[in-house]
């Protein structure tokens, strides 16, 4: 890659975990491999407490756009700022403290094979050599129940794991730190329905209990209506749209209109209302 | 950060009703890993005793889930009788007085005396024995079908396999060949020039380098190079479930995974024996000119007549057979390598050792068997 053009100008030197400024804060993005370009003057904001869907068709960048914000690509061109610092500039003790304020979910769940289920939660706390051995114990414990996993699943390798369960204990390890800032990669993908409405119950209800801020990837249009509190569309290599679903509703885009309006989008729509109906 | 003040604990000893506890500050994972935080906490609660301790977490500023959880450790897993909290932190409590008590699993330990880990060792091994005769059998079985059609064989599997395990092996079979063959004649030289046998170097170099060190150094190389790629493919081909879906298509492992290499190695091999055989004795004639002014002539002349054409023979046999014995090795750890990255470490590892002892095994048959051959 050419060298980069960080658009950012100077921060503060201080990661701001206050919600006084947007948790992500994304101007002027672009990304390149080689000569195609992902993301062309792309923006986005991120407030605290909030559920961003990002969404948009195969190869439109979504899980690039989440890599850029968790550091792991670098922008072409443009400002990625996370809790108000600049990711691509920030020093290695901030980006570590950083780090320890995020969780991502891997779409795969990305366990470390070698260990177990424990073990797996445990690491990020281990990593910080100050708790003692037995408050980590309690705390992946207490992690698990979280995530609704008994503790007969501990000792348990990633490989006698199933879908579920992996996205589960990838949860946990995620949640380890107790993060503000919490990335999901297609949490629903390759569970079945039953499984996949028990984990946006379990997103909800952490979401609700540790006031996370929440950026999610998701092709799952159930999951998506019934976590997000705003919707980004990604198409033509940016946002082309953004704000709660039923605002999106009325964006005239073919790509919305067939996304949101076709078939299938109809059918989460109405099963929507029906939940919505029962619950008032 | 601006919004983490240190986590404190403060002992008011002297109040009314005995001893009290003020807790203040920011009891975040984050702000108890800052610093000697931590350690001034625990330091704090190892001296603290008694247990009609008043607690009053009304300082609190923020919690979490770890914080809340160092409390109630030290409280003993159990909710003093005399708490006071801040507003909002009362859910943290409540949450661990319903899961506080888990319980984690106790790991089983197998403990073994030395003649269970012997036992488990010896049948270990016989497992492997009867793993290595399927696949054999396997590939004997695959090679007739190959012989019965041959039109429809893995042919482009095999050329692929020659390339990489045969012609991207030149490199450095000949690199280490010439060296070993500078080093071997030099050594030599010197000692045979105490004896004033100056001329029997052509002897020493020529008989050890195409009857054992040509195909050994080869076989080493190789080994290293192909049966390592070998067994971390088929591992990883394990690992990402490729081998299955192949078996779903109806491709049959051993036609087309294992015969292909088999085949491979059993052809690039003694031509990597030739290859090594004529570097290592040009690096030998290199450094004969230039310790004892032996001229390549010479040394070309006499080569005929100290090494028998039956050592040849035997050098190349030796490498076909060793070519087949690293292949085999490499795809027999290849195909029980299980699905984590510790595995295919460990896999890859003992798949190369072994096929490196095999090899050397296979060499001492050879010398045994042919004792009498190609000596003049």
């Amino acid at each position: 890659m050419n060298e980069q053009v960080s658009t950012c100008g100077p921060g503060t030197g201080e990661l701001t975990l206050d919600g006084s400024v947007p948790v992500v804060e994304i101007t002027g993005l672009w990304t390149k491999y080689g000569r195609t370009v992902v993301h062309q003057d792309l923006n986005l904001e991120i407030e605290q407490g909030e559920i961003m869907s990002i969404v948009g068709g195969s190869g439109t960048g979504k899980t690039t756009l989440v890599r850029q914000m968790l550091g792991l690509e670098r922008p072409a061109r443009g400002c990625v700022r996370v809790f108000g610092e600049d990711i691509s500039q920030v020093g290695s003790e901030q980006l570590q403290q950083l780090r320890n304020h995020w969780g991502m979910l891997f779409q795969q769940g990305a366990l470390y094979s070698a260990l177990t289920v424990f073990e797996n939660i445990a690491q990020p706390m281990r990593e910080l050599r100050v708790l003692p051995d037995d408050l980590v114990r309690d705390a992946v414990l207490l992690k698990m129940n979280m995530v609704g996993l008994g503790p007969e699943h501990a000792n348990k390798m990633p490989s006698d794991l199933s879908g579920g369960m992996v996205k589960r204990v990838a949860l946990a390890r995620a949640l380890a730190l107790e993060p503000k800032l919490l990335f999901l990669d297609e949490p629903t993908a390759g569970l079945d329905p039953d499984l996949s409405e028990a984990f946006v119950a379990l997103i909800k209800s952490l979401h609700r209990e540790l006031g996370l801020t929440v950026v999610m990837v998701t092709h799952d249009l159930d999951t998506l209506f019934a976590l997000s509190t705003r919707i980004a569309v990604l198409a033509e290599k940016h946002v082309i749209a953004l704000g709660p679903l039923r605002d999106l509703l009325k964006v005239d885009h073919p790509f919305i209109k067939e996304f949101f309006l076709g078939d299938r989008g109809r059918r989460a729509l109405e099963a929507l209302d029906e939940k919505t109906k029962t619950e008032q | 950060m601006p919004t983490a003040n240190e986590p404190t604990l403060t002992l008011n000893p002297g109040a009314a009703d005995g001893p009290a506890v003020a807790a203040s500050g920011t009891w975040q994972v984050h702000a108890l890993a800052q610093g000697k935080a931590m350690a001034t906490i625990t330091a704090f609660l190892k001296t603290l005793k008694g247990d009609n301790v008043k607690w009053d977490l009304s300082g609190v500023e923020s919690m979490d889930h770890i914080g809340a959880q160092l409390f109630w450790n030290a409280w003993g897993k159990a909710r003093p009788a005399r708490l006071q909290l801040a507003p909002g932190l009362e859910e943290f409590f409540k949450r661990l007085e319903t899961t506080g008590t888990l319980e984690l699993p106790r790991p089983r330990h197998h403990r073994l005396t030395p003649v269970m880990k012997l036992g488990f060792a010896m049948l270990q091994f016989f497992e492997h024995m009867a793993g290595l005769t399927r696949l054999i059998g396997q590939v004997v079985l695959d090679s007739w079908r190959f012989i019965r059609n041959p039109l429809r064989g893995p042919w482009k599997e095999i050329s692929a396999n020659i390339f990489h395990a045969g012609f991207q092996a030149l490199g450095i079979t000949a690199l280490v060949g010439f060296l070993i063959g500078v080093v071997f004649s030099y050594l030599s030289a010197q000692q045979l020039r105490n004896f004033g046998g100056d001329v029997y170097l052509v002897n020493l170099l020529g008989m050890s380098i195409i009857r054992e060190l040509g195909p050994l150094l080869a076989a080493i190389l190789v080994a290293g190079r192909s049966g390592s790629s070998i067994t971390a493919q088929l591992g990883v081909m394990r690992v990402t479930e490729e081998l299955d879906a192949m078996l779903v298509m109806g491709i049959s492992h051993g036609f087309r995974l294992m015969l292909p290499k088999v085949i491979a190695l059993a052809i690039s091999m003694p031509l990597l024996v030739i290859w090594t055989d004529t570097i290592a004795l040009l690096g030998g004639m290199v450094s004969a000119r230039l310790e004892l002014n032996l001229s390549p002539q010479y040394f070309l002349n006499k080569l005929p007549d100290a090494v028998p054409l039956a050592n040849y023979m035997i050098g190349l046999g030796k490498g076909t057979v060793f070519g087949m014995l690293i292949a085999l090795v490499s795809c027999h750890f290849g195909l029980r390598i299980k699905p984590n990255t510790e595995s295919l470490g460990r896999g890859t590892t003992t798949s190369v050792v072994t096929a490196i002892t095999a090899v050397i095994l296979a060499d001492a048959v050879f010398a045994i068997v042919f004792s009498g051959v190609g000596f003049s």
